[in-house]
């Protein structure tokens, strides 16, 4: 690659190549590269050409609908879109103090949180390589910062393990990999792998196993300075007559197991993970902001569809103002419905037998959060923990430390819940104040002299009970994927999906706007062919 | 502790799909539901409410009072077991006699009154085998 390091620049040898060979040619050189494979965006759809006076109906102002309305409208489609909430955006959503949320089965919650302090319900942090959010983020001005994903010195919390005392993320996970490496070390040396290695690479592997792991010079992982330079010390090393560091001891590795430490290291290691993450200065919410207010004309709030017919002539939407009860009719060429799955499945329509069979097969995911206001960064101040996720086997999941402000004096929000799965279910069978009380019962076991003591007041979503999506995040699996997706994606006369839903990004907002992306550009060409 | 319920417990444990933004923790089930009503107050109640008579937004979440379908065992049996619409399936997390006792529970209450017994013999009968999480 000497021509690109001199002379011809990289970017210029890429345009290039996408010129003579178009967008495909550009990224297959971009992934020989090492650049781009870890996105599917190639940069926001180049739609121009709509014929005159052609209009498309958006369904859903979340960020899939959004987008779909801002880039059909530059193409030059009459835009149009349909909203059941007062709100744009979604999904994507954060609670301020002095917000009112309502959920299904009717229960109330005024946020309580100070000026500036707030909770995201639904997403809240963004992988580096979400390259769609990230341009859009940028082009619409949003201002972003880095999100903390990854703290060493959080903690991890099992009630099987350690008599139930958390333990430093630090401490378990080097005395896990420390454990490891031993006892590899010790199956190479017992030539228990000689037949998988030859004798140049079982040395090597033997100095990796050494270095990785902290292991001693008889390759034994012991309590010692070695260990204690990956797991911390009991006295760190200082300055002056008692400068010198004093090791810590190594848990017992039957404990280590118990605490399952290998599932939050192997988080880290999932791709959507991976650090560099951001987050919205100001909330998440930010970003649903920064889409509506590109194209809040377009939008009619408080409507909520009843029903959908195509034929040859075009697509007919009846919806009812939830506000005045006053039904209106909405007629357009062709129509992006980005309404959730399980919602749009309750909702009367024509679309073709297999594509409302594929509608009602794809369930949807819970997930509960909730935000605890504390009078003072006790986390800062007391445990030097600014950012990152302490795990607990709990229902709660987590509880996560705030990324902005930090230092600060006054108010601050804790995402005290993080649950799934079970424990979502079980957080979402309560009423807003049992949830508060259980988020306080179970984060107490990772600080538990301040914890209630600095307590203020709290608020929480969950998402089996949020009137407007009825669930988090469409739940694929193998099966649905090969018998319904690609019906799901699929241009159905005059009607496209887009959504999270109708991605391989589920739950995160770059599945929608790739979804979205992806559906218009087809959508696009449909409606010059017809 | 019998030994379908340790394993319903064991799997509880198993995380949900990876991909999706999630906690990264393993939620521990301490006190796995044992009866019926266990079931329904920790799994059924945070979509059909406590008194089961379900919600209404954007779309409905079904009441489970006075509903008619419950007559049908096989009904009910088939919901919780795979799912329908945006309901999950749940034989991923409860065993069949889990999906047995909170079938009874719910045909037995919220103003239903059908008082024979769902079977775990019925639920492996009709719901057959396990739905990939």
């Amino acid at each position: 690659m000497q021509a690109v390091n001199s002379g011809t620049t990289r970017r210029q040898l890429l345009t290039a190549i996408g010129l003579v060979g178009g967008a495909a040619a550009l990224y297959q050189a971009m992934t020989t590269m090492g650049h781009a494979a870890e996105t599917q965006f190639h940069g926001p759809p180049k739609l121009d050409g709509a014929k005159p006076g052609a209009s498309v109906l958006v369904l859903g102002s979340g960020l899939a609908g959004m987008l779909a309305a801002f880039e059909l409208s530059k193409a030059g489609y009459q835009v149009k879109v349909l909203e059941y909430q007062p709100r744009a955006g979604g999904r994507n959503w954060s609670l301020y103090g002095g917000d009112t949320y309502t959920e299904l089965g009717g229960a109330t919650q005024k946020v309580g949180f100070a000026p500036g302090n707030y909770l995201n319900p639904g997403p809240w942090r963004i992988p580096h390589h979400h390259r769609t959010l990230l341009h859009y983020c940028k082009v619409f001005g949003v201002q972003l910062e880095p999100f903390i994903q990854f703290n060493h010195n959080a903690y991890v919390h099992s009630t099987k393990a350690f008599g139930g005392q958390p333990k430093h993320f630090r401490e378990v996970a080097a005395d896990f990999e420390g454990n490891v490496a031993e006892l590899l070390g010790k199956a190479v040396n017992q030539k228990a792998l000689d037949a998988d290695l030859s004798a140049e690479d079982k040395e090597k592997l033997l100095e990796a196993l050494r270095n990785w792991g902290v292991l001693d010079k008889d390759m034994r992982y012991v309590s010692g300075l070695q260990s204690s330079s990956h797991r911390g010390y009991d006295r760190p090393p200082g300055g002056g007559v008692d400068g010198a560091p004093i090791p810590s001891t190594v848990l017992d590795f039957s404990g280590v197991l118990d605490s399952k430490v290998w599932n939050n290291m192997a988080f880290f290691m999932n791709h959507e993970m991976q650090t560099t993450m951001f987050q919205p200065v100001g909330g998440m919410g930010m970003i649903g902001k920064a889409f509506a207010r590109q194209v809040q004309p377009l939008i009619t709030h408080n409507a909520k569809v009843t029903q959908i017919r195509q034929d040859k002539a075009g697509v007919t939407v009846a919806w009812t103002d939830t506000q005045s009860g006053t039904a209106s009719v909405s007629k357009a060429d062709f129509c992006v419905c980005t309404i959730p799955l399980g919602v749009l499945n309750q909702i009367d329509n024509n679309l073709s037998p297999a594509l409302q069979t594929a509608i009602g097969a794809v369930p949807y995911s819970n997930s509960v959060k909730i935000g605890l206001e504390f009078k003072r960064r006790f986390w800062e101040e007391d445990n030097y923990l600014y950012g990152g996720h302490s795990f607990t086997d709990q229902d709660i999941g987590l509880i996560s430390y705030p990324n902005n402000h930090l230092f600060q004096d006054g108010p601050a929000v804790v995402l005290g819940a993080f649950a799934s799965g079970m424990g979502a279910y079980r957080l979402t069978g309560m009423t807003p104040e049992e949830r508060i009380e259980t988020a306080l019962t179970q984060g107490s076991v990772f600080h538990p002299d301040n914890y209630r003591r600095e307590f203020s007041n709290g608020a929480s979503v969950a998402w089996s009970r949020v009137p407007w999506t009825l669930g988090c995040c469409a739940r694929w699996n193998e099966e649905t994927r090969k018998d319904y997706y690609q019906t799901l994606v699929a241009v159905d006369d005059r009607v496209v999906l887009a959504g999270e839903h109708a991605s391989y990004v589920g739950c995160w907002m770059e599945g929608a706007l790739l979804s979205s992306i992806d559906a218009i550009t087809r959508l696009h060409k449909r409606a010059l062919e017809a | 502790m019998k030994p379908h319920l340790i394993a319903a417990a064991l799997l509880i444990l198993a995380p949900f799909a990876a991909w999706a933004d999630e906690p990264g923790s393993v939620t521990t089930l301490h006190k796995p539901p044992v009866t019926g009503e266990e079931v329904y107050q920790q799994i059924c109640q945070s979509c059909h409410m406590a008194n089961g008579m379900g919600g209404k937004g954007a779309a409905t979440i079904p009441a489970l009072a006075g509903n008619p379908h419950l007559a049908n065992a096989d009904y009910i049996i088939i919901t919780v077991a795979k799912g329908r619409g945006a309901m999950p399936w749940f034989d991923d997390i409860l065993a069949p006699t889990q999906i047995a006792d909170v079938a009874t529970y719910v045909r037995t209450h919220f103003g239903n009154n059908y008082p024979k017994p769902v079977t775990e013999a019925e639920v492996k009968a009709v719901a057959g085998a396990k739905t990939s999480p």
